[in-house]
């Protein structure tokens, strides 16, 4: 082992990923501050106004980022069912003293700052995976290890769905990639796809051509291996499963969602178009990025974002600012910075000696992709309107200081990858 | 490493395929679709449009013939109006509380968040009183704009009218006319309407999601200011053009006068006439409708929609193309017995004056002279070569404008039938002579040319031997550019020392005793001219003179046509000398023979009208028309006229026909 000059507590840190980090809180203050302008009262730096809390966020973030990198990364092994069961309280108690903020109880004040357990919830997931994970060794080839894992998962995700906060729950089947890169049999990941695809065909065929083409399938299937029993059987099963599974969308989408997010999914497939009532953020949204065309309109140009067109621009639709303008090319920059902290983070999470760190750096990369992929898609309106932040980007301090220790946690890990934690 | 670590690449696979997914719709909504782009615009931008003042309009003389008014149109934006006092808006507008709730609702469909017009041209004592309580009603502005006024209240088919456009005309001017602008949609105001217009202006505004003004937009970089129309020059003389709508009074017809070294058109009057006033502003529809209802038609632009055949009037240019041809000379004489022998077909004359010679044949319009000159240039190649000496016939006539649009300043010019050798091959075979199309050497049958073409063949004559385009603008714009085709001599192939022979016939026809015009003989001046009296199947024949004066170095040519006015001596030739004195010497002097112009102006014309709905009571009619026709003892015609006069009141099914019918009546009595 080499010798590094320097601070001992920082050896051995993979700085590019800091840098990506830096780089993304700071196209994040830029664009929380071109959204929060307003042309009329552009005074001098205001630390009251929500780019100076934004600012305060990001260096406090940092600050939080790099005392992470003073810890021992073996603690977080040790208390990483501690930490999770702390979440998990706080998941209970939010239920009971949170406040409401836009029909989500997610939030507890504390002070004049209001703390969003669910954003904390995830790196407690995360680690408590890790750590099962690393100790048991499971394949995941028997039901026993599966349930534990999902476990681990759904009591989080399912508090938080009582909430009501369906997106930030949603962001926990992230955890499917690890477990799947862990030995989980891929199935999982196509059966999952394939819900999601006869879901959205659901409200786009009607239902009784899609029975047609499961049952065409099935058949052709059953002829092609007519010799072996086992399979018949089993696609017999998955063929009446799926198109009960059809049915029970159908009747589920009626009673169990929301109205709000029925339209939402409504507006999404294009079932229906409401330029001023559910899908008016949407389409304001996409009016901004749109209207940036390649180059962008300019910081502090955008006329969408100035004058107030996409509601919730500093949050959840930041990324209508980026787009309306920085145009495309801020656009590409921006995922480009995203895409290449993924792929760094799986490579990192592949260079661990331990399953700990490793599982958690692929959970680390799939819930920022989750969130990216999910944010973004919903600004451009591929995806129904699901209220999660873009991570590093969108304004607020609970977020973005979530996304800095699951971050910073990995990178910790990742400076002790020589040693078995 | 065990196998599992293959799947790092599925998952890493997956990130960057679900990148391009992403980069991709962001590719289209950015770059490929621009329908971004402009709702953005359409999202903060608020265009106000400055409308300019159109050009106004001025006569040779200068005087202001077309000019603006201000009116006020009460505009609204519906996302801007908070609860108001509806009854006091009501009140201001003088409209009841239910339409202002309509007006606001039609509003709204239109657009919510754009200004939209709410009422149009609302009255200066309406904008006096909002001016004070506007405030009380968000969302709601006045703007002001221009409508056309006609202060001399003539002329109407000559200036056109505007109107707001058409979504036909938004489409045909690709995007230059947006809804709401006005413009020109026929006569002047059509054909010059890219110098009328002037140039809108724009102010645009910001708008916040909460549809608070921001400011300009971009500092006002884009912002227009209106510039205001060119203002046109034209070559009417009003004075004349007043005229000779008088003298055209409760008659059809048309007059166009032209100065022959310009071709600047002096008089344009087509008859019935109307108000230009009438088809401005919001009684448009109205006013439009009860034009089209009237039966004898005054929406038609009768001096280049009017085609008639030309008569007698013919008579100088078959002398002249005659002339040059070399088939005559100016001492060629031919026997008169009173009609000529087409073949089997008899020609009539009005008179039996033995030999005569071409100035007297002109000055008594003799149709036995002029089939025979007719039949000497036909038959100069011989029998057999009759084909060939009409074409070069035609082409001849062809260069003094016959069968062919003289590319007037005015929309809908029309040229008139002139037929080639071809047309009578189609009919005929090989077949056919001079005979077979003997009618056209007397300006008869198959020739017919618009009261413009006429004017223009007396300002060649009067000329000696070309003509300038006729046209009603001569000047644009504060530079007063005149269009090059303007200033072209266009010859039509005669020798100037072939003239003097026709312009003494036609000095004669108007001047000697011997004349067909000598009842209008100007005091003082020597007009030349011309009668023709056009046969008419429908009824009582048209009576047509052309003519110019001075004979020496002339200052108008003029055409006019009356119908059912009988010989070309009776009316047109009258008339013609009103004209024409007045614009020479700015007055009218006593006739001695006792023509007023207040006398041919009150002389009713109109044929009668058979109203196939209601049975018209053709006693009571008469009695007045016969009343009328005392009046105007004086012009020989009239006592055998009987025209009638018709109140206008009936309704669009009515259809003009021949005062035949009305007329057992009166000869009963």
């Amino acid at each position: 082992m080499i010798q590094q000059q320097g601070n001992r507590f920082f050896f051995n840190v993979d700085w590019i990923t800091v840098l990506i980090y830096i780089a993304l809180c700071a196209v994040g203050f830029i664009n929380v501050y071109a959204s929060i302008y307003n042309p009329d009262k552009a005074t001098g730096f205001d630390f009251a106004s929500s780019y100076g809390k934004q600012l305060i966020y990001v260096i406090t973030g940092l600050i939080l980022g790099l005392s992470i990198l003073l810890f021992d990364g073996r603690l977080f092994n040790v208390f990483a069912p501690f930490i999770y069961g702390a979440t998990l309280f706080l998941l209970v108690v939010v239920l009971f003293v949170g406040r409401n903020v836009g029909g989500n109880q997610a939030w507890i004040p504390i002070g004049s700052f209001r703390l969003q357990p669910s954003e904390f919830a995830k790196f407690g997931t995360a680690l408590l995976l890790a750590r099962y994970v690393s100790t048991f060794n499971p394949k995941f080839r028997d039901i026993k290890s599966i349930v534990i894992a999902g476990l681990i998962v759904l009591a989080p995700l399912l508090l938080i769905m009582l909430q009501p906060d369906t997106g930030s729950a949603l962001v926990f089947l992230a955890f499917m990639f690890p477990l799947y890169r862990e030995g989980l049999s891929g199935y999982f990941l196509l059966i999952f796809l394939g819900m999601i695809v006869l879901f959205v065909a659901d409200f786009l065929v009607p239902t009784y051509i899609l029975v047609l083409i499961l049952t065409t399938i099935g058949g052709l299937f059953i002829y092609n291996n007519r010799r072996k029993q086992k399979i018949i059987i089993s696609t017999v099963l998955v063929t009446i499963i799926a198109i009960a599974y059809l049915f029970v969308v159908k009747i589920a989408y009626e009673k169990v969602l929301a109205p709000h997010q029925r339209s939402r999914i409504e507006l999404m497939l294009g079932l229906k178009a409401d330029n001023k009532g559910a899908g008016y953020n949407v389409i304001q949204s996409q009016i901004a990025i749109g209207s940036g065309q390649v180059t962008g309109r300019g910081f502090l140009q955008g006329t969408q974002t100035k004058y107030g067109y996409v509601p919730a621009q500093s949050t959840d639709f930041i990324f209508s600012t980026i787009g309306e303008e920085w145009g495309f090319v801020g656009c590409s920059v921006v995922i480009g910075l995203y895409i290449f902290l993924l792929l760094r983070l799986i490579n990192l999470a592949e260079r661990q000696r331990s399953t700990f760190s490793r599982v958690y750096g692929y959970s680390v990369a799939c819930i920022l992709f989750f969130h990216v992929f999910i944010n973004i898609g919903m600004t451009i309106g591929i995806i129904p309107v699901i209220g999660i932040p873009l991570p590093f980007i969108s304004y607020g301090g609970s977020s973005l200081w979530s996304f800095t220790i699951l971050l910073f946690i990995f990178l910790k890990l990742d400076s002790n990858r020589m040693g078995f934690i | 490493m065990d196998q599992l670590f293959n799947r790092k690449y599925i998952v890493q696979g997956l990130f960057i395929v679900v990148a391009l997914i992403l980069l991709g719709k962001l590719f289209y909504i950015q770059i490929i679709s621009d329908k971004a782009f402009s709702s953005a615009e359409s999202n903060v931008l608020r265009k106000i449009y400055k409308y300019p003042a159109r050009g106004a309009i001025l006569d040779r003389n200068m005087k202001v013939i077309v000019q603006n008014e201000p009116v006020y149109d009460l505009m609204v934006t519906p996302n801007e109006v908070k609860p108001f006092d509806t009854l006091g808006l009501a009140n201001a507008l003088e409209i009841t509380v239910e339409d202002v709730r309509k007006k606001l609702k039609k509003a709204r469909a239109q657009s919510s968040y754009q200004s939209t017009f709410f009422e149009r041209q609302i009255s200066v004592q309406s904008y006096a009183r909002l001016q004070e309580i506007m405030y009380r009603f968000p969302g709601f502005r006045t703007q002001d704009r221009t409508i056309r006024h006609y202060p001399d209240s003539i002329a109407g088919q000559l200036f056109g009218y505007v109107k707001e456009v058409s979504p036909d005309d938004i489409e045909k001017s690709e995007g230059y006319y947006k809804p709401g602008d006005f413009i020109g949609k026929s006569g002047l105001e059509r054909s010059y309407e890219d110098f009328l217009r002037g140039e809108k202006g724009v102010i645009n505004t910001l708008y916040d999601a909460k549809n608070i003004a921001q400011g300009s937009y971009a500092n006002g970089k884009y912002d227009i200011n209106a510039v205001s129309g060119d203002r046109l020059i034209s070559s009417l003389d009003i004075r004349i053009q007043r005229l000779g709508e008088e003298l055209m009074k409760n008659k059809v017809g048309a007059i166009v006068a032209i100065e022959p070294s310009t071709g600047e058109i002096l008089a344009f009057v087509s008859s019935p006439g109307y108000d230009p006033n009438q088809l401005v502003g919001k009684d448009w529809g109205k006013n439009y409708m009860s034009l089209i209802a009237n039966p004898y038609r005054p929406q038609i632009v009768r001096p280049i929609a009017g085609q008639y055949s030309p008569g007698s009037s013919f008579k100088p240019v078959d002398a002249l193309v005659a002339l040059q041809d070399g088939a005559i000379d100016p001492n060629t004489t031919f026997f008169c017995p009173g009609y000529y022998m087409a073949g089997n077909h008899k020609v009539k004359c009005e008179h039996v004056d033995g030999t005569i010679n071409m100035q007297r044949g002109i000055a008594r319009s003799c149709n036995t002279y002029f089939c025979h000159v007719f039949q000497s240039i036909i038959t100069k190649n011989g029998m057999k070569n009759q084909r060939q000496t009409y074409s070069k016939w035609h082409e001849q006539i062809s260069k003094w404008g016959f069968g062919q649009k003289l590319g007037i300043d005015m929309p809908f010019e029309k040229k008139g039938i002139f037929y080639q050798a071809d047309h009578y091959d189609k009919i005929y075979g090989k077949r056919w002579g001079y005979t077979t199309v003997i009618s056209q050497a007397i300006g008869q049958g198959e020739i017919t040319s618009t009261p413009l073409q006429m004017a223009n063949v007396m300002a060649a004559i009067a000329n000696r031997g070309y003509y300038l385009k006729p046209h009603l603008i001569k000047g644009i714009g504060d530079k007063n550019v005149v269009k090059k085709e303007y200033v072209v001599k266009n010859y039509v192939g005669v020798d100037e020392k072939y003239f003097p022979t026709v312009i003494d016939g036609m000095r004669d026809a108007v001047n000697s005793p011997w004349g067909t015009a000598k009842e209008s003989q100007i005091p003082n001046i020597v007009m030349c001219g011309k009668t023709g009296t056009v046969q008419n199947p429908h009824g009582k024949n048209h009576s047509v003179f052309i003519g110019f004066a001075p004979m020496d170095n002339p200052k108008i040519a003029i055409a006019v046509i009356v119908e059912n006015g009988g010989f070309g001596g009776s009316y047109a030739a009258p008339i013609s000398s009103f004209i024409v004195e007045k614009y020479l010497t700015d007055s009218i002097k006593p006739r001695s023979n006792g023509y007023t112009v207040k006398a041919f102006s009150e002389t009713n014309l109109l044929p009668a009208l058979i109203d196939k709905t209601k049975k018209v009571t053709p006693t009571k009619l008469d009695s007045l028309k016969l009343k009328k026709a005392d009046s105007l003892k004086k012009v020989k015609d009239s006592l055998k006229i009987k025209p009638a006069i018709l109140k206008q009141t009936v309704a669009t099914k009515l259809k003009v026909s021949q005062p035949s019918t009305n007329h057992k009546p009166v000869t009963n009595k």
